[in-house]
């Protein structure tokens, strides 16, 4: 692995709920990765362009409206059709625990909820982003 | 006795003495909002105080102490859940229940395609239908809403901002058509638009556009709907976003002063809108800083009124205020400790003087909230109200050396930010710079940060934890329920008269572009079945959209 991790925040839909995503984001840059942060009311769309402009290593998506079913997978889908196969992504928000198991068939890699630390989210990152690449 | 314990000594010499004589533990004493506070408060700390004109009895300018004289002895605070998820029956079934179980005034939560000026069936709007809140395209939605639910006999408080003035003219509507004047409806708009900007998120429309849809609205209720609370200048969502005590008070106040201004502007006297003003306050949970800020706040609101705008009504320096418990409180972690958390806030906000009060329900970080979490929150409230005394004495923490040192650094500390905003050109161009926006990240990321650290401690997530998942069963909405109100939607728009309905909107056109008051015409398109988004679309092409300028 060479260079910085790239990482997309992202506000999928009409949640204006910005608190969790700004805190990762700024925990994320602080721990060396490349944060580019989409800001609000971005579509699917515009969330899987960003990906592939950037060049993202991972794709983190903070959804806390209950529209996380959704969204979420929407992007994991597109990014698929766009053969954008080696992107991780990550969701976050309240997201109750049974719909987690769903979102990884739909190729979500992890799910956060509430009381997770940026500590564990830098960390699971970070291992993998190096698993992928080896 | 020890002679030189009853000798009385300063503080100075007090805390070494103290300190010396135990050990402290090694803890952080800050508040949650990472205020340093002392070990103790004596009489020195209140040196220079007037009872009259820092405190004043209640009722009493400056209104530190509560704005009505008896208070709870004279009527108990509103207790009124925030309610509204699916479709318009979910809604008005929930309402009913409150109602039953002896909820006193409801509030009606909408989701986010309503909240962002969208008809449930705009591609912007799928998977959100009914998720935050209940749909509402049309007045048939809020007719169905309030199905059984006479609007002369309850009073309602909606939650919105960018389309505020539609959800009046929805509300307005839906009770002529019950037969209940416009005089005869009481209730409340969130309606303050600032706060989205440096918060909350849910805006449509750029500054200027949206406080001239603030200040129609101000001016039509002063004529028409009399009773109804025309803007709810909320902390609340401030908070949420990370904010401290501080912040929340200062950046709610200055909001308010900015939309006094904004009236001021268009030429109307401050007397005839300043009464109908109220405000939202979270009540989080350090018990004493809170109360502090409410006290604070009242003190501020009523100096600036009458001090600096001349207002001469006593109703236009009283702060009325709605309060809700802490949502960024509460852990998913042992979601029953919840209930406690809920509960000390709800004491908070009653010490300090609101006039209504939401409790959250257990679940709320989770979900929305199940039957049986909403009712545990209003027994709650309840057990506040009617077991603990607590509403028996006025201002019960008037007089306490710490909550009036405290109240008074507050004010204090509100004021430099007032002046740090001043210098910056006001709330709008502060919003502009991102200036509220950085300060609230900060707050934010520091707090995460002290409690990833164990500084600050919260009981089941970085202390006590015991693992495992949540045991707690949520609401779950009904993915079929967007369809079923799309339909409904096609429906409206076959059954319809266009003609009506597009002349309505070609006068809302004509008024948004020219300077008349927009909600006589917004009422019109509301009688015409012009759907939210209609109505939002057609005011766009003339007040455009904002874009935020992310900051973390």
């Amino acid at each position: 692995m060479t260079g910085k991790i790239r990482v997309v925040v992202a506000k999928p839909g009409l949640d204006g709920h910005d608190r969790g995503a700004k805190v990762i984001a700024r925990a994320l840059r602080d721990a060396g990765m490349e944060v580019i942060y989409t800001g609000l009311h971005q579509t699917a769309e515009q969330i899987v362009e960003t990906a592939i402009q950037e060049d993202a290593d991972v794709v983190g998506l903070s959804v806390l409206s209950g529209a996380h079913m959704t969204l979420v997978p929407k992007v994991a889908r597109l990014l698929r059709e766009q053969g954008v196969e080696d992107v991780l992504v990550l969701a976050g928000g309240t997201i109750p625990e049974e719909d987690h198991e769903e979102l990884k068939r739909e190729g979500v890699l992890a799910v956060f909820t509430p009381g997770a630390t940026t500590t564990d989210i830098v960390a699971f990152i970070k291992s993998s982003v190096a698993g992928a690449a080896a | 006795m020890d002679e030189d314990r009853q000798k009385p000594r300063d503080k100075d010499q007090w805390l070494p003495a103290a300190t010396a004589a135990g050990t402290v533990r090694d803890a952080d004493f800050t508040t949650v909002s990472s205020a340093e506070v002392e070990a103790l408060y004596r009489p020195s700390d209140l040196a220079g105080h007037d009872y009259d004109r820092d405190l004043g009895d209640p009722g009493d300018y400056p209104y530190t102490r509560g704005i009505h004289p008896m208070m709870y002895r004279g009527r108990l605070w509103t207790m009124r859940q925030f309610a509204g998820f699916g479709e318009a029956e979910d809604t008005n079934q929930r309402f009913r229940f409150l109602l039953e179980q002896g909820q006193t005034g409801l509030s009606l939560a909408l989701d986010l395609p309503t909240l962002m000026g969208y008809d449930s069936d705009d591609l912007r709007s799928e998977g959100e239908v009914g998720r935050c809140g209940v749909a509402m395209d049309s007045v048939l939605d809020m007719e169905r809403v309030f199905e059984g639910i006479p609007l002369d006999r309850v009073t309602t408080s909606m939650t919105t901002n960018a389309p505020a003035a539609i959800l009046l003219a929805f509300y307005l509507v839906a009770a002529e058509r019950q037969g209940v004047g416009f005089d005869q409806v009481g209730g409340t708009i969130q309606n303050d638009i600032l706060k989205e900007y440096i918060a909350q998120n849910t805006y449509i429309f750029p500054p200027e556009p949206s406080l001239r849809l603030i200040t129609d609205i101000f001016a039509f209720c002063a004529d028409h709907v009399p009773r109804w609370n025309t803007i709810s200048i909320s902390g609340y969502h401030i908070r949420e976003a990370g904010a401290t005590a501080v912040q929340e008070l200062a950046f709610t106040l200055a909001n308010g002063f900015a939309y006094v201004d904004a009236g001021l502007e268009v030429g109307l006297d401050v007397d005839v809108f300043a009464p109908r003003l109220s405000f939202f306050f979270n009540a989080h949970i350090d018990l004493f800083e809170e109360v502090a800020k409410y006290r604070a706040a009242r003190r501020i609101w009523a100096r600036h009124m009458r001090e600096r705008y001349g207002a001469k009504d006593q109703r236009s320096w009283l702060m009325r205020f709605h309060t809700q418990t802490a949502g960024c409180s509460l852990t998913a972690q042992q979601p029953d400790n919840n209930i406690v958390r809920t509960a000390i806030e709800a004491l908070a906000s009653i010490l300090g003087g609101t006039q209504s009060l939401h409790t959250n329900s257990l679940d709320e970080v989770l979900a929305l909230p199940t039957e049986r979490a909403v009712e545990i929150a209003l027994r709650t409230q309840q057990v506040l109200a009617y077991e603990t005394g607590v509403a028996n004495v006025v201002d019960p923490l008037g007089g306490s050396y710490y909550v009036e040192a405290l109240t008074d650094r507050m004010e204090e500390e509100a004021e430099e930010y007032f002046r740090k905003i001043d210098a910056l050109g006001g709330v709008v161009a502060a919003i502009d710079k991102s200036f509220f926006q950085k300060e609230i990240a900060e707050a934010s990321f520091r707090y995460q940060m002290q409690v990833e650290r164990g500084d600050k401690v919260v009981v089941g997530v970085n202390k006590f934890a015991t693992g495992g998942p949540p045991r707690v069963e949520t609401l779950r909405i009904d993915p079929a329920l967007e369809a079923r109100q799309v339909e409904r939607l096609r429906e409206l728009r076959v059954g319809r008269d266009q003609a009506a309905a597009d002349k309505a909107l070609s006068d809302l056109l004509a008024a948004c572009t020219g300077g008349e008051n927009v909600m006589p015409v917004l009422l019109d398109c509301a009688r015409a079945f012009c759907t939210l988004g209609e109505m939002v679309a057609t005011m766009k092409t003339v007040f455009g959209v904002y874009r935020e300028t992310p900051v973390f």
